[in-house]
């Protein structure tokens, strides 16, 4: 099987994750829970053509998370995400 | 740029027609992809049906066309809020599919070529309510659309009804597919327009 590809990079989904967390989350490094790929958020494959945002690992293609919005509601799944590691201001 | 989409609101009624709550009619196809598309050959094609004793019942490509196939048209709604009506297809129907197989499992999870999955009660697969299709419009189905074959449940959202599909699970306890699980409505009726969980 192959697979032919229609993808943006994930900074599209910036102004949507910035709508859930007050820090900016493209530039958050995660790590991919299916093969332990290093990477910062901005960097996955997005998939905007759904009913939700997909990203996916930009090594193996895993899904990392999934962002759907409804009215007044949202729902981020980051079950393919091992964990992120945000900036954060110095000062304690 | 929020790219989130937010229902994609209806800008057209028509009052000619009647669409589920919510919905408005499109003459296109719209092309909804949670990934990259899959292309798969049908000469390494199949579809299997998994027992929840894990009884595996295994179809190739020359042994689905063998079956007795329908043409069939129906509307297709989308939960992003288009829907489409009349379209014209070719498929087996699952009742054939599911004529040997011996099962008291309540749930099924469809999968797919690609990781996709998602999740409906056996019984909206059966009595003549679900196909694999084949053929869109007189021609093989495109990989676009979800060729070479793909799930058809026309009287549940879009979402339902997989695209590439490899198989099916049936299962005892009902388990949330790919969307279902991030917000998604559990079942999915566009008549009742069960969009979102709590719908």
């Amino acid at each position: 099987m192959s697979t032919n590809d229609d993808h943006l990079d994930a900074n599209a989904a910036g102004g949507a994750l910035r709508e859930l967390f007050s820090v900016d989350l493209t530039a958050a490094g995660t790590l991919c829970a299916t093969c332990a790929h290093s990477f910062t958020f901005a960097e996955a494959l997005l998939y905007a053509r759904a009913p939700g945002l997909v990203g996916r690992c930009p090594a193996c293609g895993e899904v990392v998370f999934r962002l759907v919005r409804g009215p007044g509601r949202a729902w981020l799944d980051l079950r393919g995400s091992t964990c992120l590691a945000i900036r954060m201001p110095e000062g304690r | 740029m929020a790219l989130v989409s937010r229902g994609f609101s209806g800008r057209r009624r028509d009052d000619d027609v009647k669409l589920p709550p919510g919905q408005y009619l499109t003459e296109d196809f719209p092309v909804l992809s949670a990934g990259p598309t899959p292309q798969v050959r049908t000469e390494r094609w199949e579809f299997t049906i998994t027992t929840e004793t894990g009884e595996e019942h295994r179809w190739d490509w020359a042994a689905l066309r063998a079956l007795p196939a329908e043409h069939f048209t129906t509307d297709l709604h989308c939960v992003t809020k288009w829907s489409k009506l009349g379209t014209m297809w070719e498929g087996v129907s699952l009742d054939t599919l599911f004529a040997d197989v011996e099962t008291t499992a309540d749930y099924a999870l469809a999968h797919s070529y690609g990781g996709y999955t998602t999740n409906l009660p056996l019984e909206d697969l059966l009595d003549g309510q679900a196909w694999i299709a084949f053929s869109y419009g007189g021609e093989d189905l495109t990989a676009e659309h979800g060729g070479p074959a793909r799930l058809l449940v026309p009287h549940l959202y879009l979402w339902k009804s997989a695209k590439w599909l490899r198989g099916i699970r049936l299962v005892n306890e009902d388990t949330p597919g790919f969307w279902e699980g991030v917000g998604y409505h559990n079942y999915g009726d566009p008549w009742r327009e069960q969009r979102y969980w709590g719908d």
